[in-house]
């Protein structure tokens, strides 16, 4: 039994609680019909001048049977195209895009569980200690069913050479996992279009992260 | 002690003994949606401690008033409520600029959503959409009904206590939280399969909001004071710094 102050904060963390099915109705009130509150967060998060690659993100959420989350937040976060994020915090000598805030928040589709976010290719951020990450992007997933969000990343397929030295992705202990963040390329009408599934669980269950 | 935000930081460990576990089979849901293996730890990076940075621009006049913002021809039903608190962080510090958006059943526990089929009928001034930002003390509040109590598919007879969902964006996206408000009093609680996923009996205390006679509006409104603790930061230490650059 741990003593009551092994974490010595004078708080603790407000509990989590599962989002439930209903999410879209604070979340993406949009989706549901509703309207009266302003539109916070969509899944385009490049608009006319923002710098860099377009590309596209899609994906599913698999259950343990392989039935696709028709309910589930999916949230991203990543730099800009020069590898810089647009929060004071990050002080790495590069260039911000004010045409770009590097977030972006939807559901998967009712019907067939997809989600897709219109994004530019993130360049590559400091790592801790000077080191490099290759580049890639947050996600958060809540939905029906999951207690606390799972935080992943994602990674691209052709990086290979920075993906090789991703200090989070080589602290993976089992080499054999870490291909689950990695998405797959697709060429879709001539526009890359990055294929990122996640499987909560099985085989090939996607490595989550206690950040 | 200084503010550590001109230094470089990094969150606080989560401290899992307060967070559900994935896996609760008594809801029922979880089964099928938990990840099996441990959770991979990483330290912190710049793409932990940082995160979407919100305005008030970006917020309607009504965003914080559920009791108006879906009105058509008259004000939800229902028993007039104000929610208020504060949005702190480990170290008891506010957290200013947080995004706090919350959503919830009508009065009579009805969702308006395609896949909430419960007979309970719909309030045509109600949509169940509210948000708000923390202001420089960390302080947020809103008003809304009360909403009410309904069955769902768990147990042959399960009931959620009533209940007022909470989402937190904070200052990174590490800090990133969803909750559920719960009401002093309401005997659901005690037997609800999802407020105990929270093993921690005092964790899950904190997810009550008690009566704030303190915060009622006169001929209006009762109040309820719900305050929100997001993960602390603290400094990084010696020479293993989130961000590189010289040593």
């Amino acid at each position: 039994m741990l003593p009551p102050d092994y974490f010595a904060h004078a708080l603790k963390e407000t509990a989590s609680q599962t989002s439930g099915p209903f999410v879209h109705i604070g979340l993406a009130p949009h989706l549901v019909g509703i309207g009266g509150v302003k539109p916070i967060g969509s899944n385009k998060l490049a608009g006319p001048g923002t710098k860099g690659e377009r590309i596209t993100i899609e994906g599913r959420i698999f259950d343990a049977s392989g039935t696709p989350l028709r309910d589930a937040l999916v949230e991203i976060w990543q730099a800009n195209a020069a590898g810089r994020y647009n929060h004071p915090a990050d002080r790495q000598k590069k260039p911000l895009d004010k045409s770009f805030r590097g977030w972006g928040r939807t559901c998967t589709d009712f019907e067939t569980g997809l989600f897709t976010f219109e994004t530019v290719k993130p360049g590559a951020v400091e790592g801790r200690n000077g080191g490099v990450m290759a580049p890639h992007v947050s996600l958060w997933i809540a939905a029906r069913g999951i207690n606390i969000g799972l935080q992943t990343r994602m990674y691209f397929p052709d990086e290979e050479k920075a993906n090789a030295a991703d200090p989070v992705l080589n602290g993976i202990e089992w080499v054999s996992r870490r291909k689950t963040l990695v998405a797959v390329l697709e060429q879709r009408k001539g526009k890359p279009v990055y294929r990122f599934d996640m499987r909560l669980q099985g085989a090939d269950e996607t490595v989550f992260f206690d950040a | 002690m200084q503010p550590l935000s001109d230094k470089p930081y990094e969150f606080n460990q989560r401290d899992r003994l307060v967070q559900p576990p994935a896996l609760t089979p008594d809801y029922k849901t979880s089964v099928m949606r938990s990840p099996s293996r441990a959770l991979i730890s990483i330290e912190n990076t710049l793409s932990e401690i940082t995160g979407p940075v919100f305005t008030a621009a970006e917020l309607g006049p009504l965003d914080n008033d559920l009791t108006r913002n879906y009105a058509r021809d008259g004000l939800a039903i229902g028993e007039r409520i104000v929610v208020h608190g504060y949005v702190l962080d480990e170290n008891a510090r506010p957290v200013p600029n947080a995004l706090v958006e919350v959503w919830q059943a009508n009065a009579g526990g009805r969702y308006r959503h395609r896949n909430d089929g419960y007979l309970a009928p719909l309030d045509p001034n109600f949509g169940g959409c509210g948000r708000t930002l923390s202001d420089d003390n960390g302080h947020y509040f809103f008003r809304t009904v009360r909403p009410g109590a309904y069955p769902w598919r768990n147990l042959v007879n399960d009931w959620r206590p009533a209940h007022i969902h909470f989402s937190l964006s904070g200052q990174g996206f590490a800090q990133r939280l969803i909750t559920q408000m719960y009401f002093e009093g309401d005997p659901l609680i005690a037997t609800c399969p999802i407020a105990r996923t929270i093993r921690d009996e005092e964790a899950l205390r904190r997810l009550i909001a008690a009566q704030d006679r303190s915060a009622f509006v006169q001929f209006d409104s009762r109040a309820y004071r719900f305050d929100i603790v997001l993960r602390g930061k603290r400094a990084t230490l010696f020479e293993d710094r989130v961000q590189g650059g010289k040593k």
